[in-house]
């Protein structure tokens, strides 16, 4: 037992590769344990835009009128092109991933890691501009300049109110986009100096994990706020 | 490294599925469908979960702890989502409380008394 208690400086990092921390036996048992931790963390994050989604749930029941108003305020044509940026991004990931799975070179894994950055990039420009700068313009900005429309007539305040969970939701959702690109250059980083094989790829693997969740997400907005009660009906644009 | 390793052609048929729903849940907004809009759209957004969970994410080969954590968050959205607009929902159900005195027992009393 004294021997486990204070373990001999040499404790078998003869045989280790450079990135097994002290705490775990095989790489294998850190992937593992990393890739659960992840899976914590995205648990706390369901149940963080879930309070979300539940309240915006229930304006939307008791406001259902005005929160159709609210919706065709939006434009179709940019939610749907971002959710396909998006899903092309999840596969750019899940290729970075595959080729350093399958020891490829790692010029091809930092090939599909800028991809998904620039894909993600790209996500985040059609946001900024064409969608939330336009929004402005159009005084649909709770807080800026927010100007109720005759049409609307009793509905205005509630026709805000979706415009606020539209903003506070997307608005969320794009911070994890930029974490996500954080994320995404620490890897190219790490990639071109070598960092990873078809052995060690960890970080690419739990990283590729958040990457995909926030994707998830925006899966559910795109049809929540952008397609609400339906398009057929007049407004849409 | 054990862990499984997901093949291409299984990555580029999931991403393509992943877009054809994308085009079909805009389009199924563009018809009259009632309230099958909204169940459409969250059938398919479902779908569209369970495939990047399943394949991108690789949940479909990860045995054990992560399943359950998977599995409990929704639970536990489940309890969030089910009890609040239980709550909120409901709340017109029964008559407003300061009914009850005038409304609700005064009238009964003397059935209560005989």
């Amino acid at each position: 037992m004294a021997e486990m208690a204070h373990p001999s400086p040499e404790h078998g990092h003869g045989s280790h590769t450079p990135e097994l921390v002290h705490q775990f036996e095989t790489v294998e048992q850190q992937r593992e344990a990393g890739t659960l931790a992840m899976w914590l963390f995205l648990a706390t994050e369901i149940l963080f835009f879930g309070g979300m989604f539940c309240s915006y749930l229930i304006y939307r029941s008791l406001h259902p009128q005005a929160f159709e108003i609210g919706s065709h305020l939006l434009e179709v044509k940019f939610g749907a092109t971002n959710t396909a940026v998006l899903i092309c991004s999840s596969l750019s990931m899940a290729m970075a991933i595959y080729s350093a799975q399958t020891g490829k070179s790692k010029k091809t894994v930092i090939l599909f890691l800028v991809l998904t950055i620039l894909l993600g990039l790209t996500f985040l420009g059609v946001k900024l501009y064409f969608e939330w700068y336009h929004d402005y313009l159009e005084h649909i900005v709770p807080g800026v300049g927010f100007a109720y429309r005759p049409e609307w007539g009793s509905n205005g305040p509630m026709v805000q109110m979706f415009m606020i969970f539209y903003f506070v939701m997307t608005g969320v959702h794009a911070i994890h986009m930029v974490v996500g690109v954080g994320i995404l250059t620490v890897l190219i980083i790490m990639a071109a100096r070598d960092r990873f094989s078809s052995h060690y790829y960890a970080p690419l693997d739990i990283s590729g994990l958040y990457w995909h969740f926030v994707d998830i997400i925006w899966i559910f907005l795109f049809p929540l706020l952008y397609l609400v009660g339906g398009r057929y009906t007049g407004g849409g644009h | 490294m054990s862990e499984h390793i997901v093949p291409v052609k299984v990555y580029v048929t999931v991403w393509a599925s992943l877009l054809v729903l994308t085009a079909l849940t805009t389009g199924v907004a563009y018809i009259d469908l009632g309230v099958f809009n909204t169940v459409a759209a969250l059938a398919i957004a479902v779908a569209k979960m369970l495939l990047v969970v399943l394949f991108f994410m690789h949940l479909k080969y990860t045995a054990g702890l992560p399943r359950i954590v998977m599995v409990a968050a929704l639970f536990w959205l489940a309890i969030m989502m089910s009890l609040t607009l239980g709550d909120e929902l409901t709340r017109n159900w029964t008559p407003a409380v300061h009914a009850w005195g005038s409304g609700v027992l005064l009238p009964l009393l003397p059935h209560l008394l005989r």
